[in-house]
């Protein structure tokens, strides 16, 4: 229909056949974690190192939270950046590996077999990382601007690879020694590198440019960012040398108080961003997304309580412990991509469909695409699953945990249907 | 004198006309939201030449923003060429939004 811009210095954004993938696998992986944790709800009154319950971490963190940010990096790093994504190829190659590995990787933690489904599933998992850090790293290196929310993304990589390494170590270590103690020993660095170093690290980075963007806020303040940079890697050195160098000693509140007062300032950036926003109306995503900034707060205050709990008692408290995780994967994590899905997803798709049909009349906008009031019901069944299972996990209740999970399975089947709504979106004029 | 009324009054058609084309993410159009720089008319080449910018350099919805410019300037001036520029110099900022797309983002 149209010519090229011929004198558009606009750069090329990243293919939507990239993106849509890794967003459609997540959103089963949710679904399938969902439907895990309905049927093995009981294990959650017991302690954490349980198979069922590594199985349904690991499908949050690596099918669930890790597939949708690959995917959202792959179309936002160029932004963040300013320069094309490098290479389309190993973001294919990234998500084959990732996507074969996940589901044997689960398996083995689910069977408890950590022979060759687990490892072979855990080795395709790292080289699906290695693509990953691979394409981000050269789009960064040959990007002409420095800035530093793309600093935030590149480190967060690298934090990403030395988890899945040891992650991968503590996997072989099970049928030979690899390590000098058993694989539980290492779980808590293994956790935190994986949770502070890469998620929180690159959702420090990404939300702190997109949620500025997204208010149209006329509040920046990089030096802030540098701060928070340098003490949430500050808190992971520290954390990471006590563990190996100092094991067994109660230094570890150092870094659980660098981390926290690196939220509570990213928490006064956001606020401030958020007074001085020009958009004055917030769309339900942003008001999700905003939440989940809040509930940051919730594991920060469990840790706390739970350092407290190591301080003064001797034993270990594994209902605290696996409220800890909760809040994290199902509470945190998962309220920031219930929002940011369909801040991003709608545009991607809204590209790929619309892109080269222009006005002729009205086209549906981005947020056409997808139903609101899905949207809305699966917000609020989300909230009350949250609440009630995260209840039933402290006093502890097996009805409260049977609701809560019942109700984030719900949440997980709205989700759903509203991507794959997304995804199959087929072009109308309004 | 009647040249220069002439092209004013194509001015504010094309004008009007990308009151149409909207940012996709924020919902509100491309003139209100400053992103329109220039039009200028070439009468010898019967062409018109919009200079405009995007919030943000590496805006994944750029290139269908400028293809909806360019087609709402095709229909609006029939039998002249449309051409989009883009620039960043100056860079988009805030206060480049119009009173009225103030007044449709604080509504």
């Amino acid at each position: 229909m149209f010519g090229p811009l011929s004198n558009s210095p606009i750069a090329k954004t990243t293919s939507p056949q990239v993106v849509i993938p890794f967003y459609a696998y997540a959103a089963l992986s949710f679904l399938a974690a969902t439907i895990l944790l309905f049927f093995s709800d009981q294990s959650f009154t017991g302690h954490y190192f349980h198979p069922h319950i590594l199985a349904i971490t690991h499908l949050m963190a690596l099918g669930w939270a890790t597939m949708i940010i690959f995917g959202a990096s792959h179309q936002l790093v160029p932004v963040l950046i300013e320069s094309d994504l490098y290479s389309d190829k190993l973001a294919h190659v990234s998500f084959a590996l990732a996507g074969l590995g996940i589901p044997l990787l689960v398996y083995g933690f689910f069977a408890f077999n950590m022979g060759w489904p687990a490892q072979l599933g855990g080795s395709l998992v790292l080289g699906a990382i290695l693509a990953f850090i691979a394409n981000i790293a050269i789009s960064i290196s040959r990007s002409k601007r420095e800035n530093v929310h793309a600093v935030f993304v590149f480190t967060s990589t690298v934090w990403l690879l030395l988890t899945v390494s040891l992650g991968l170590a503590l996997l072989f270590n099970f049928t030979s020694s690899v390590l000098t103690r058993n694989s539980l020993y290492y779980i808590s660095l293994h956790a935190h590198l994986g949770v502070v170093g890469w998620f929180l690290l690159l959702v420090l980075g990404v939300g702190s440019r997109l949620i500025p963007m997204f208010l149209i806020s006329k509040y920046s303040n990089p030096r802030l960012l540098w701060v928070v940079f340098l003490l949430v890697n500050v808190a992971l050195i520290t954390f990471s040398l006590l563990f190996l160098f100092h094991p067994g000693t109660n230094l570890h509140y150092i870094p659980a108080i660098l981390v926290a007062i690196a939220l509570l300032l990213f928490a006064h950036y956001n606020r401030q961003a958020y007074k001085q926003r020009i958009r004055r109306k917030v769309d339900d995503q942003m008001k999700v997304s905003l939440l989940a900034v809040a509930l940051l707060l919730v594991p920060s205050i469990v840790l706390l309580v739970l350092l407290c709990a190591l301080l003064l008692t001797t034993g270990e408290r594994a209902d605290l412990v696996l409220l800890y995780g909760f809040t994290i994967f199902f509470g945190w994590l998962t309220a920031i991509i219930l929002g940011m899905t369909f801040k991003t997803l709608p545009f991607i798709v809204w590209n790929k469909v619309y892109r080269h049909r222009a006005a002729l009349g009205k086209m549906p906008s981005p947020k056409d695409l997808f139903n609101h009031r899905v949207y809305k019901v699966m917000a609020l069944l989300y909230l009350a699953g949250f609440v009630l299972f995260a209840c039933g996990i402290l006093l502890p209740s097996p009805v409260l945990l049977k609701v809560g999970s019942l109700a984030l399975l719900a949440t997980a089947c709205l989700y759903t249907w509203n991507v794959m709504l997304l995804v199959n979106h087929k072009p109308f004029r309004k | 004198m009647s040249e220069s009324r002439n092209e004013q009054e194509r001015e504010e058609k094309a004008l009007e006309a990308l009151k149409f084309v909207d940012d996709p993410e924020i919902g509100l159009n491309v003139v209100d939201l400053g992103l329109i720089y220039e039009i200028v008319f070439n009468e010898a080449e019967k062409k018109v030449l919009c200079t405009m910018t995007l919030t943000t350099e590496f805006c994944p919805m750029g290139d269908s923003i400028m293809a909806n410019v360019k087609e709402a300037l095709r229909m609006s001036l029939p039998g002249i060429e449309p051409e989009v520029q883009l620039t960043f110099d100056p860079p988009w900022n805030h206060s480049m939004i119009s009173e009225a797309g103030l007044e449709f983002l604080g509504g």
